[in-house]
C-alpha cells in the first residue's frame, strides 16, 4: 500500500542542498556577481567624482598662482625697460630738436661749430656717435664725428624720406656705410614749401644694448629688442644674432605689456613678456628661462596627483572589499533562505504524502474488507455445512467480492492519474471550444437527465497558453460534480471572462444541493468526499493541483439548496513553473 | 447457555451482511445496522451484549455514538472498527470506553476471540461458541 503511494509525490526533492533549479535562478553565481559590480561601480563613482574634480580645480589654482608668481617681475621688469628706453629715445630726440631751433641753420651748417656741438652732447648724453645736417634734397651739408661723411646723399634713404614726411623718426638698426649697427634718430626743420634741413644724429647700438641686457634678471632668460619685422636689433643669448630674424612668433600689436607662450627648445614651453616703445620701430622683449614654472610647481604638482592616486586606490579597495563583504552576506543568506524554503517544501510533500496514504488506506481497506468477509463466508459455508450452499448464493457472494475488486482497481487506476498529471505542456487553447469539447462526453447524460446546459461566453473569447488534457480533466472533474450534485431537469450554467488584462475567468454554475459550509474548506484535500462510496474524493484535489501547476487559482461558493459556483482562473500566458 | 448478543454498525452494506452470517455461523446472535442513527434506535428496541463500531461513518459517527451509547448502556461492550490507521480517534474511542479494537480487514479468528473476551468481562455469562 505505501508503495503506489509513494510514486504520488512527483519530482520530491532532497530535504538538503539548495542547487537545486529553483535556487539556480535566484542564487547564481552571475547574479550576484552582476550585484557586486553594481555596487562597486556606483559607490565608486560617487566617491572618486568630486574628490577627482576638488584635486582638478586645486590643480588649476595652483598652476595660475604659480605662473603669476613667475609672470609678475617679467611684466615689471618689461615696463621699466620700455620706460627706460622711451626716456632714452626721448632725451635724444628732444636734445636734436632744441639744437634745430636754438642754432640757426648757418650755426649747424658750420663743421667746427658742429663738431664743437657733438663733443658737448657726448659728455652730456651719451651714446652719440656723430651728427650731421641733410638740407631737403638729401646731401649732408655738414658733418661732425669719426667718418668724414661730409657730402653724403641720402636722398633714396628710407629714414630721410621718412623724417621728411614726420618731422621726427628713430630708424630700426641697420649697418650703414660704416659696416656696424647703428640707428638714426633724426629731426626736420621746415623753413617752407619744399625748403628746410635736417638734423642726424647716429647712435651707438651698444648703449642701448647694454641698457637691455641689465634687464635680464634670470639665468638662462633672454631679452632683447626687435622691430616690427621681427628682426633683432640687439644680440641675443638664444633668439639669434642681431639683425638677423628672432626666433619668436608674431607678437601682436599693443600699447602696453603682453604675455604670451611661445615653443622653446627641447620642446619646452617658455613665457614671452613684450612691450613695444613708444616713438620707434622697437618692441622690447623678454623671454622666460627654462620651462613654465619651473620651481615649486611640480613638486606640488606630483604631491597632488600622488594624493588623488593613493585616495582612488583606498576608495576601490575600501569599496571593493566592504562591496563583496555585503555581497557574500546576501548571498549566504539567501542561499540559507533557499534551503529552508526547500526543507518546507520537503515537508509540505511529506505531509500531503502523510494525508495520502491515510486516505488510501481507508478507500482501499473498505472493499478489502467485504473481500475478506465475502469470501471468508463462502469458505465458511463450504466448511461448515454438511452440503455444497445453493449455486445462486455462491455467484452472488463472488459478484460481490468482484465488485469490491473493481473499486479496490477504480481507486489505483485514479491514483495513477494523480502521479501523471504533475508534468505541464502548452498550446495555445481556445477555452470556449475546449469547454464545448468537455461537455461533449456528458451530453447524453445532460439529455438523458433533462439538465439544461446554458453558455455565457463573450463574441470573441481569448485563447490562453496552457495544457489541454490538463484543462479537459479540470473541467470534466467540475463539471461531473455539478452533473451529481442537480437534480434531473437541473440547470448549470458555464460563464467565461476576460477578468484582468492578462486572466481568464471560467466559471461553472449548478442549481444542485450545494455543499455544507464545514465541508467547503475540505472539498480540495484528498480523499475528502461526500458521495459515500461512489466518490474517490481524489476528484477535486486533482483538479486543484492542476490548476496550481497551471499557474492559476480555483475557488467555490456554495449554499445548500440553493447551488454551487467554482471558478477557474486561468493566466493567458504560461506562467506555470515546473519546479 | 444463551448466545452473546451482538451488534455489527458500518455503513458498507455488504460488509454488515456477511459478518453477520458469519457470526451467526459461529453461535453469536448477530444483527446489523449501516448508520449510528439506526445503530441507536435498534439499542433502544433490543438490548445488546458487544457492539462492533466503525469509526468513520457518514452522518454520527461511531465516537459519537459511543458518547452517546455509554450513559444508556453502561453493560454494552463496544470493540471500534477502524479503516485507517488514524491513532488519534482510535484512542479518542478507547477513552470513551471502548473494549478493545480492531483493523480493516477484520481476520474472523480475532474478530471472534476479541469478542468472546468482551462477553466474558465479570458478570457477564461466557457465551457459547459452536463448530469453531
Amino acid at each position: 500500500m505505501s508503495d503506489p503511494s509513494l510514486d504520488l509525490i512527483p519530482d520530491g526533492p532532497p530535504p538538503t542542498g539548495a542547487q537545486t533549479d529553483v535556487g539556480d535562478s535566484l542564487i547564481s553565481r552571475r547574479r550576484y556577481r552582476r550585484i557586486l559590480l553594481a555596487a562597486v561601480l556606483s559607490v565608486s563613482v560617487v566617491a572618486v567624482v568630486p574628490l577627482v574634480i576638488m584635486t582638478w580645480v586645486t590643480y588649476r589654482q595652483y598652476e595660475r598662482a604659480f605662473r603669476e608668481e613667475q609672470t609678475r617681475p617679467m611684466v615689471r621688469f618689461v615696463t621699466n625697460g620700455k620706460q627706460s628706453l622711451e626716456n632714452f629715445l626721448e632725451e635724444r630726440s628732444a636734445a636734436l630738436t632744441y639744437l634745430l631751433m636754438e642754432r640757426s641753420q648757418e650755426d649747424l651748417e658750420d663743421s667746427s661749430t658742429l663738431a664743437g656741438i657733438l663733443a658737448n652732447m657726448k659728455a652730456s648724453f651719451g651714446g652719440f656717435v656723430d651728427l650731421g645736417v641733410v638740407e631737403d634734397h638729401g646731401t649732408q651739408v655738414s658733418y661732425a664725428g669719426p667718418f668724414g661723411l661730409e657730402g653724403r646723399d641720402y636722398r633714396d634713404h628710407p629714414w630721410f624720406q621718412e623724417v621728411i614726411r614726420q618731422g621726427a623718426y628713430v630708424s630700426d638698426v641697420f649697418l650703414g656705410y660704416r659696416d656696424s649697427p647703428h640707428f638714426v634718430i633724426a629731426v626736420h626743420r621746415e623753413l617752407g614749401p619744399d625748403q628746410g634741413y635736417v638734423l642726424r644724429a647716429t647712435i651707438d647700438t651698444e648703449y642701448i644694448d647694454r641698457l637691455v641686457r641689465t634687464l635680464v634678471h634670470q639665468p638662462g632668460g633672454d631679452v632683447f629688442l626687435v622691430n616690427r619685422d621681427g628682426i633683432l636689433q640687439t644680440p641675443s643669448r638664444s633668439h639669434g644674432a642681431i639683425l638677423e630674424r628672432a626666433r619668436v612668433p608674431p607678437l601682436p600689436f599693443s600699447n602696453q605689456t603682453e604675455l604670451t607662450e611661445m615653443d622653446g627648445a627641447a620642446g619646452h614651453r617658455h613665457i614671452a613678456a613684450y612691450a613695444p616703445i613708444e616713438g620707434s620701430p622697437f618692441t622690447l622683449v623678454m623671454v622666460s628661462p627654462g620651462d613654465v614654472a619651473e620651481a615649486g610647481w611640480p613638486a606640488l604638482r606630483r604631491n597632488l596627483l600622488l594624493f588623488l592616486g593613493v585616495s582612488v586606490l583606498l576608495i576601490l579597495a575600501v569599496v571593493i572589499s566592504g562591496a563583496t563583504w555585503m555581497v557574500n552576506r546576501a548571498r549566504e543568506a539567501d542561499l540559507l533562505r533557499a534551503a529552508a524554503y526547500h526543507k518546507m517544501e520537503y515537508t509540505n510533500k511529506m505531509a500531503a504524502l502523510g494525508r495520502l496514504s491515510a486516505g488510501v488506506a481507508h478507500e482501499i481497506n473498505n472493499p478489502v474488507s467485504i473481500i475478506t468477509e465475502k469470501a471468508g463466508l463462502l469458505k465458511d459455508l463450504l466448511l461448515m455445512s454438511e452440503t455444497l450452499p445453493p449455486k445462486e448464493r455462491m455467484v452472488d457472494l463472488l459478484d460481490s467480492v468482484l465488485r469490491s475488486a473493481d473499486r479496490c482497481g477504480g481507486i489505483t487506476h485514479r491514483l495513477l492519474g494523480f502521479a501523471k498529471h504533475m508534468q505541464v505542456r502548452t498550446e495555445t487553447i481556445d477555452v470556449d471550444l475546449l469547454l464545448k469539447e468537455v461537455l461533449g462526453f456528458l451530453e447524453k447524460e445532460a439529455v438523458y437527465r433533462g439538465i439544461r446546459v446554458e453558455f455565457d461566453v463573450p463574441e470573441d473569447p481569448p485563447d490562453i497558453v496552457s495544457d489541454r488534457g490538463q484543462l479537459q480533466q479540470v473541467f470534466l472533474n467540475i463539471l461531473n460534480n455539478a452533473f451529481a450534485a442537480v437534480e434531473d431537469g437541473g440547470t448549470i450554467q458555464i460563464g467565461l471572462k476576460e477578468v484582468e488584462p492578462d486572466s481568464v475567468a471560467v466559471w461553472i454554475k449548478d442549481n444542485g444541493v450545494g455543499i455544507q459550509e464545514e465541508h467547503l474548506t475540505h472539498i480540495f484535500d484528498p480523499f475528502f468526499s461526500t458521495k459515500k462510496g461512489a466518490g474517490t474524493g481524489l476528484g477535486l484535489s486533482i483538479t486543484y493541483g492542476i490548476i496550481q501547476k497551471l499557474g492559476g487559482e480555483i475557488s467555490v461558493q456554495s449554499k445548500v439548496g440553493v447551488g454551487t459556483r467554482f471558478i477557474v482562473t486561468l493566466p493567458k500566458g504560461n506562467t506555470a513553473m515546473q519546479e | 447457555m444463551e448466545a452473546l448478543r451482538v451488534l455489527i454498525v458500518d455503513d458498507e452494506d455488504e460488509l454488515v451482511s456477511a459478518l453477520k452470517e458469519r457470526l451467526a455461523l459461529r453461535g453469536f446472535e448477530a444483527d446489523g445496522v449501516t448508520t449510528g442513527e439506526e445503530a441507536l434506535e435498534f439499542l433502544r428496541s433490543r438490548p445488546c451484549d458487544v457492539m462492533l463500531l466503525d469509526v468513520k461513518m457518514p452522518g454520527l459517527g461511531g465516537l459519537e455514538v459511543i458518547r452517546r451509547v455509554k450513559g444508556d448502556h453502561p453493560d454494552l461492550e463496544v470493540i471500534l472498527l477502524t479503516g485507517h490507521g488514524s491513532v488519534k480517534s482510535v484512542e479518542e474511542g478507547m477513552a470513551l470506553g471502548a473494549f478493545d479494537y480492531l483493523m480493516k480487514p477484520v481476520k474472523i479468528d480475532n474478530l471472534v476471540r476479541i469478542l468472546m473476551a468482551a462477553g466474558s468481562k465479570p458478570g457477564r455469562k461466557a457465551p457459547e461458541a459452536e463448530g469453531i
